[in-house]
């Protein structure tokens, strides 16, 4: 018993005057990582639609976008790849105890994220670099594997987080682990089905958006070629029947919360007490009593968080202060995911009702411009889904076991380390924006159909900045 | 012994790669222009994957012996984060390279590269030093932060794995150049290879003795079976490799390079053993039974799809067969008339309808689970129905005249 005393000793807690600035690193990556993982989830599902329909068609813009698509695929992708092990490294470096602890618990999700990446490495290198070198058949079959990993991918990390929110599948004996059954812990968790499936469907919206704003800004500039209206209408369809449905899904996580969160559920609202037929406030504040100045919609939250208008509904009374949530910034991050979740939906249900109805695109400027706003949102909302579960988490990195300043690195030069990471993100960020604009003006090359389509973009085209790589 | 095979495999491609950079740090002018085209054409395939290795051994390390990783990451903060910056860096420079037009543009891009190329290298290998001259202790920075990586034996470490990197990226890049017919090219990597081959191979000596004074118990170990046998193999493949090379036997050369470069790092691990920190042997700090079987498992079973998916990829990359100018293999694809479909859209509708009321009306169980997947499936054949019929419409249809002359009547905003 002795040298497990011993043991846990080296990774007691420390004094860590920067807890504050490792937060935000952590967060800055994750800001900066997660648009970039949305682009690996669902754009190459994009790419290879649009090639299966050239396969079906033989109509060549079609390969023509998949094609110009693939290297944005590539590029976003190698983004990716380096803020992914950025945010590998910094596990280690800004949370030593926590992995140290609880590594060997959740460490075989990232094993097997690995290898998900691995192969979506190696299928995208294929599929990239194998444009005019496979068979077409062969090429679009090269690009499956990287669809398939981008699930497995997301499905691993998630299971990790879904088994901080909420831990099992092993004991605590004095601060150490034992006992830990890692499959059970990371599959066997029900917090995993409803996140995985939530940020699957949010990677489709936010690519989805994304693209479409890009072709909207082209269409509400005049440029109206069949390459720009054919690479608006694919994301913008998928993206437009996705976002519904997550408000669907979201519903569905609100209620896991709600039963196994409580504390967080409540400071989504500002519930400061257990009562039956909560109410939900739009906007206001929390001042640590109550929501000052929001708008109530009576009953709403019971009904939300369990579908009954009168279900008694926990609040952070429950729960001693230091263990409550920075309510605020929960609050305002989920009510800003929910207002453009809906917004999206409207958006969605435009285009929908106009092509069902009328069988063509709505003609109204006012719809192309909500599109372009719709990109960025869908960012926002994005971030802020993730602001809400991850400090809606707080003070826990593992929930109700361990405290983030319990897991925080004893190393000084936190701020040192934050500020030049900083520095460094926003050199990266100017280099995607630099590269995509590079690529986006590549002239577009469509050999003509036997028809005689008229040329399309006459972007200010550079022709030495195409290439074939 | 998976860790090892990971570190090995980065050791070698991952330096491969560093070091490709660090040939074009030196190179300029007209030849030099050409001689980074080269690095970048023949690493292009394969960069992402080689990256991915390092990943591995990240997630082996903290899965399979999370207190030495959490130990090693508090202690050496400092040179694994400019190693991040590093990869940063890189990461960033190469993914840019690819739209450079600019003479100066692609001068900057180079330079950001090849820069970050050596310092990332030389940052973990002078954490390698500090984990084995026995300068990181058990427990969340217990270590010195500074000394603990700036010490005679991560110096020497840090610059033979720079070193190193180069001399196998020249060995590469060499053999890719005389298969490409690019016989200037080949002749300048075989002289950069012969060169970087006895400098690292001056470097790696220099090392043991540095070793010999400021890491005794390393170096008792390094110096003593099974540990020497690796060192000596090491040595030998070396010495076989640069004679290849200078033969002009690049094939042969690339698998001595790779061999020599992996032997060092099993005599390492060799050396290391028992202990991975001071006091904490390798079994100490191995995690719980089942997550290592799980953590095998795991692997195995990714071993069975990388295996064929990597031959696939380094297979067609060493044949050439993405290489330019390689035949234009695309076939037209066959023009086909739309076939009438089935009504994707009513089966949509139809997962939708189900799927709905079952993802609300349960809070868990098989329900719930076929409802979401119902609703899922739901949003996807609608994507496809919908998708390539809107498609279709744009593609074919004409631009709506309304919208048109909306646009068209004002005066033009730019």
């Amino acid at each position: 018993m002795t040298w497990l005393m011993l043991a846990a000793a080296p990774f007691a807690p420390v004094d860590q005057e920067y807890l504050f600035e490792a937060r935000q690193m952590q967060a800055l990556s994750f800001a900066i990582h997660i648009p970039l993982v949305c682009f690996g989830i669902a754009f190459p599902a994009f790419v290879l639609f649009m090639e299966a329909l050239w396969l079906r068609t033989g109509d060549p813009v079609f390969r023509t976008i998949a094609k110009r698509w693939s290297k944005v695929m590539l590029a976003l992708f190698a983004v990716g790849v380096v803020t992914g092990t950025i945010l590998s490294f910094e596990l280690g470096l800004l949370w030593p105890n926590f992995m140290a602890t609880f590594g060997e618990v959740f460490g075989l999700g990232f094993t097997l994220e690995a290898f998900s990446f691995f192969t979506e490495a190696i299928f995208i290198a294929v599929y990239v670099y194998g444009w005019g070198r496979l068979s077409p058949r062969a090429h679009f079959l090269s690009g499956v594997p990287v669809v398939i990993a981008g699930f497995t991918g997301s499905l691993t990390v998630i299971s990790v987080n879904a088994w901080m929110n909420s831990p099992s599948g092993f004991t605590l004996e004095g601060g150490r682990v034992t006992g830990v059954r890692p499959l059970e812990a990371l599959f066997g968790n029900h917090f995993l089905w409803h996140e995985v499936v939530h940020m699957y469907v949010a990677a489709y919206i936010v690519a989805g958006f994304l693209t479409a704003a890009v072709y909207s800004f082209a269409w509400l500039r005049g440029r109206r070629g069949r390459y720009e209206r054919v690479a608006l209408v694919v994301p913008l369809t998928v993206a437009a029947l996705a976002a519904p449905v997550q408000i669907v899904v979201g519903d569905w996580a609100a209620r896991t919360v709600a039963r196994d969160q409580p504390t967080k559920l409540a400071a989504f609202e500002g519930l400061h007490e257990t009562k039956a037929g909560a109410p939900v406030h739009l906007g206001g504040w929390y001042d640590g009593e109550e929501v000052r100045y929001g708008i109530p919609l009576p009953r709403l939250l019971s009904l939300l968080a369990f579908h009954d208008p009168s279900a008694r509904v926990e609040g952070l009374e429950k729960v001693p202060p230091e263990e409550r949530p920075p309510v605020n910034v929960v609050r305002v991050a989920f009510q800003t995911m929910v207002g453009i979740g809906f917004l999206l939906t409207g958006i969605s249900a435009v285009y929908l009702f106009v092509w069902l109805r009328r069988r063509r695109l709505p003609r109204s400027t006012w719809f192309y411009r909500a599109v372009v706003a719709a990109g960025p949102l869908s960012v926002v909302a994005l971030i802020a889904g993730w602001v809400t579960t991850e400090v809606g988490r707080q003070p826990w990195v593992v929930y109700g076991h361990m405290r983030t300043e319990e897991a925080v690195t004893g190393a000084s030069g936190v701020p040192v380390g934050y500020a030049s990471l900083v520095l460094v993100y926003a050199g990266l960020l100017v280099a995607v924006a630099w590269i995509l604009r590079r690529l986006a003006r590549a002239p577009v090359e469509v050999q003509s159909r036997p028809s005689g389509v008229a040329p399309l973009m006459a972007g200010a085209a550079r022709p030495e900045a195409k290439g074939d790589r | 012994m998976l860790m090892l095979l990971g570190l090995a495999a980065y050791a070698v491609l991952g330096g491969a790669d560093f070091g490709a950079a660090f040939w074009q740090l030196g190179a300029q002018g007209e030849g030099g222009r050409a001689l980074r085209e080269h690095a970048y054409r023949a690493m292009g395939p394969v960069w992402e994957a080689n990256h991915v290795w390092l990943i591995f051994v990240l997630v082996i390390c903290w899965t399979a012996y999370p207190e030495a990783f959490a130990s090693i990451f508090s202690t050496l903060t400092f040179p694994l984060f400019v190693a991040a910056i590093g990869i940063i860096l890189r990461g960033t420079a190469y993914t840019v390279h690819a739209g450079t037009a600019r003479e100066i543009e692609r001068r900057t891009v180079d330079r950001v590269f090849s820069i970050s190329s050596v310092l990332t290298p030389f940052a973990l290998g002078a954490a390698v030093g500090a984990v084995a001259s026995g300068r990181v202790p058990v427990g969340n920075a217990a270590g010195d932060l500074v000394t603990s990586w700036l010490n005679p034996t991560s110096l020497a470490i840090g610059a033979l794995a720079v070193a190193t990197g180069a001399y196998v990226a020249a060995v590469y890049l060499a053999g890719d150049a005389a298969r490409a017919g690019l016989e200037k090219l080949a002749v300048a990597f075989r002289r950069r290879a012969l060169g970087a081959g006895i400098v690292t191979g001056a470097i790696a000596f220099g090392g043991l003795v540095v070793v010999a004074f400021d890491a005794e118990r390393l170096s008792d170990r390094l110096f003593a079976w099974p540990a020497l046998a690796a060192v000596v193999a090491s040595a030998v493949t070396g010495l076989l490799t640069l004679e290849l090379v200078r033969r002009s036997r690049f094939e042969a050369a690339r698998y001595g390079a790779s061999a020599a470069v992996a032997a060092v790092v099993v005599g390492w691990a060799l050396a290391q053993r028992p202990e991975l920190l001071p006091g904490l042997t390798v079994q100490e700090a191995a995690a719980g039974r089942r997550t290592l079987v799980a953590t095998v498992v795991g692997v195995a079973g990714g071993a069975v799809i990388l295996t064929p998916s990597l031959a696939l990829l380094y297979g067609l990359v060493l044949r050439g067969r993405f290489d330019r100018g390689a035949t234009e293999a695309e076939a037209t694809a066959r023009q086909r008339t739309r076939q009438g479909r089935i009504s994707l859209l009513r089966l949509a509708a139809g997962a939708g309808a189900v799927g709905l009321p079952l993802t609300l009306l349960f809070d868990g169980g098989l329900l719930l689970a076929l409802g979401v997947a119902l609703l899922l499936a739901s949003v996807a054949l609608a994507s496809l129905d919908l998708g390539s019929a809107i498609t279709a419409h744009v593609a074919d249809g004409e631009l709506e005249p309304p919208a048109t002359i909306s646009i068209e009547n004002r005066p033009s905003r730019d």
